[in-house]
């Protein structure tokens, strides 16, 4: 089975090439870049770019457990409609994935649905008690890629030593959900302004930073591999880009809304701009920016959290944390990024394909010659309105709902097969 | 003002479905709401006249959370204006067995209920109602956000001693950090034109507040010499459990409305209190029961001003007033 994308922009972050060429494909594998070859199917992309399907670090999809929110197989649905080709899904499932049959049901579920390819991270503590490590070696061996309890932190400052300790055996990341839950203080929204003005309960910057200066320290002592998730503040930026100047193992992301909103939203959107972190001022988000212009923050991951609108249409104080993530975070790096902070292609799709591909230690992210033909088409300056009609989501807990924004995702190639087609 | 301007004036209204806080109001409004109270206070606390702006519309009071004063006041403000009044407790009602916040209202609404007053223990939950909802929603106090009722009515018991509230100086004093009160006061205040200055320990004196510009302090003693009004907010002693005093004696130490503190004040100096009082700790007797507290003042014209909002939310005008009383 030969096929072959044609004469569209093709950028791959990786190795910086951006020139308009053809993509052959055969058998699931990327062939060749430059001249058009006889295929048994061809895509014209004029006009559009193509890129190395995209790779989301930070999902939830609830299976088991809340498969009300969204299953695995929805979940592999909306991240194909959205370019993903792969996915790393949190353990914070009920039950916990804190044990290899889990980890393979879950690769089980993705394989079977033939959309997506899903790289589970498994709980770093057994039942994601926070008390005794988790058996890396065996979930490892199953198909774990990395290990997080996200969700809550790792408050034990030494289980987070001994974990960044053994998990160098595996050369695996530690990915941690940086709060102090004794400085959140049953925090709602960010502390500032805007939480001074409301009322309601701030979260300082200072819960996540504290957090993230500690592991980075720790992560120095135990030479493990520290992955720091959502970043939100100024702040952390700085802790992280200081700790990489010192040479310790620290990567890091952000979420797009930590580039794209403020808590100013949260006055008219309420619980649906209700996330943790919470969304900060605009200097963190200026800040956030930077970090990524300067590479201290290495990718951009959803963070996608399917809530049902009835858990979101309540009380501020009482509603979920979390949004969706996956079907508007092209249409937000094109906006946010390209257009209205002049980054290049290839730097902010970096953050979604090579970069995510190295910190879990995928062969994938690169349309280069050998790699598996995992493809995205994106049409930049056709507009998409984020309205009901475009969010598939089983869940439209979005605080983007109503924005007209650029980039829309036209096709995902998985392995030579066309999973999304617009 | 010219006549015209007089005739504009008094055939205004508030065009708005719900009175949710302070910042939605204009100063205008507000002078409006004021002069509405003053007829509505002149004839409540004269006669016996009961007016019938409500009449047959059903007033809902949905309290989430305790409260006997705004309650009360509310209650016999809607019942000054002929309504029927009809209260859901949180301990009788169904949110107690899980219904959601939205659904009891939709219940409430499928009653025919014109107006729901409504208080909650945490912030915006009536913002949120009122977008899922026909009623009017009036806030009766939601969290730490706002209490815009009873900033007006103390806005309207300085304006009626004063005749204007432009160019006095305002101390909002004690827990500003988890206080309504402060919140609406801070905006009414602001609003129509006083120069506001916040006082409390740092633990509950957040910082934020400096980004709109307000002044803040820690010396009490210092800034009671310049003071047209001293709002004294009740201290509530469970915070000392936080670490956000060290005790009860070390707080009024500093922060208390003594005798001795009072003499400091211009002679003329206007306390206030939302109540209830803890007597000895943020006030002492003689500062509650001397003759610049206007404590119970505040309490008659509680009842004045929630008349004005009733009345002006559904439409009346001053003229209507006038004409009715």
């Amino acid at each position: 089975m030969k096929l072959c994308i044609k004469n569209g922009r093709v950028l791959d972050p990786a190795s910086g090439l951006d020139k308009t060429a053809c993509v052959n494909i055969e058998d699931g594998i990327i062939k060749s870049i430059g001249e058009a070859e006889t295929a048994d199917e061809t895509i014209d992309a004029a006009g559009k770019l193509v890129l190395p399907g995209l790779i989301d670090l930070h999902v939830h999809f609830r299976e088991p457990g809340r498969e009300d929110q969204e299953t695995i197989a929805g979940g592999c649905r909306i991240a194909a409609k959205s370019g993903y080709t792969s996915v790393v899904t949190m353990p914070n499932t009920n039950p916990p994935i804190d044990n290899q049959a889990l980890v393979k049901f879950i690769k089980h579920e993705a394989e079977k649905s033939g959309l997506l390819n899903i790289f589970p991270a498994a709980a770093v503590s057994k039942g994601m008690k926070g008390e005794e490590i988790s058996e890396m070696g065996e979930l490892h061996t199953a198909g774990a890629v990395a290990f997080t309890d996200d969700g809550k932190p790792v408050s034990s400052s030494i289980l987070m030593r001994r974990a960044l300790e053994y998990s160098r055996m595996f050369d695996v990341p530690i990915m941690a959900h940086e709060e102090d839950h004794l400085l959140v203080d049953s925090g709602v929204i960010n502390e500032g302004k805007v939480s001074a003005s409301l009322g309601l309960r701030g979260i300082p910057n200072a819960a996540e930073e504290v957090m993230i200066a500690r592991d980075v320290i720790i992560a120095g002592l135990s030479k493990g591999r520290l992955h720091v998730q959502h970043i939100s503040s100024g702040g952390s930026v700085e802790i992280i880009r200081n700790a990489k100047k010192r040479g310790v193992k620290v990567t890091c992301e952000t979420a797009p809304h930590y580039f794209s909103l403020t808590d100013e939203v949260v006055r008219e959107k309420l619980a649906l701009a209700k996330m943790n972190p919470p969304l900060r001022t605009e200097d963190d988000r200026i800040k956030i920016i930077e970090g990524l212009k300067d590479g201290t923050i290495d990718a951009i991951a959803t963070d996608h959290a399917p809530h049902l609108m009835n858990e979101k249409r309540q009380e501020i104080e009482f509603a979920p944390n979390g949004i969706i993530g996956l079907e508007t975070a092209v249409p937000l790096m094109i906006t946010k990024l390209v257009k209205e902070n002049g980054l290049s292609y290839n730097e902010v799709f970096a953050k979604v394909t090579c970069n995510p591909a190295k910190i879990i230690k995928i062969k994938k992210g690169e349309i280069k010659p050998g790699y598996d033909a995992d493809i995205v088409i994106i049409d930049p300056e056709k507009k998409v309105i984020i309205n009901d009609d475009f969010v598939a989501s089983n869940c439209k807990n979005t605080p983007f709902m109503g924005a007209e924004l650029f980039g829309s995702v036209e096709c995902t190639i998985l392995s030579g097969r066309i999973t999304y087609k617009a | 003002m010219t006549k015209n301007a007089l005739v504009l004036f008094e055939s205004m209204t508030l065009k708005r479905k719900d009175l949710l806080d302070i910042s939605s109001l204009s100063h205008d409004e507000i002078i409006y709401i004021f002069e509405a109270a003053k007829i509505f206070k002149k004839v409540f606390t004269e006669t016996n006249k009961k007016f019938s702006f409500l009449s047959g519309r059903t007033v809902c009071m949905l309290f989430i959370e305790p409260s006997t004063r705004t309650r009360l006041s509310f209650e016999i403000a809607a019942k000054r204006l002929s309504a029927d009044v009809i209260s859901v407790a949180p301990s009788t009602s169904s949110l107690v067995k899980g219904e959601s916040l939205i659904d009891t209202v939709k219940t409430l609404e499928a009653m025919k209920t014109g107006f729901i007053i409504m208080r909650h223990p945490v912030s915006l939950a009536p913002d949120f109602l009122s977008r899922n909802c026909e009623a009017h929603v009036i806030n009766g106090g939601d969290g730490n956000h706002a209490h815009p009722t009873q900033a007006l009515l103390d806005g309207f018991s300085v304006y009626e001693r004063t005749g204007s509230l432009k160019g006095l100086k305002v101390a909002i004093v004690g827990d500003i950090k988890h206080s309504r009160v402060a919140r609406s006061g801070i905006e009414l205040f602001t609003k129509m034109g006083s120069e506001v200055v916040l006082c409390g320990p740092p633990t509950l004196l957040p910082d934020d507040f400096s980004l709109y510009g307000i002044e803040m302090t820690f010396d009490l003693d210092s800034i009671l010499p310049k003071l047209d009004v001293v709002n004294m907010l009740r201290i509530q002693l469970e915070r000392q459990k936080g670490s956000l005093f060290p005790s009860i004696r070390e707080y009024n130490k500093y922060f208390s409305l003594t005798k001795d503190r009072l003499k400091k004040c211009r002679k003329d100096v206007i306390v206030m209190h939302p109540g209830p009082i803890n007597r000895g700790i943020e006030i002492d007797d003689f500062v509650a029961d001397c003759e610049n507290a206007i404590i119970e003042e505040q309490v008659t014209n509680g009842i004045a001003v929630r008349m004005a909002v009733f009345s002006l939310l559904c439409g009346k005008t001053l003229e209507d007033i006038n004409k009715e009383k």
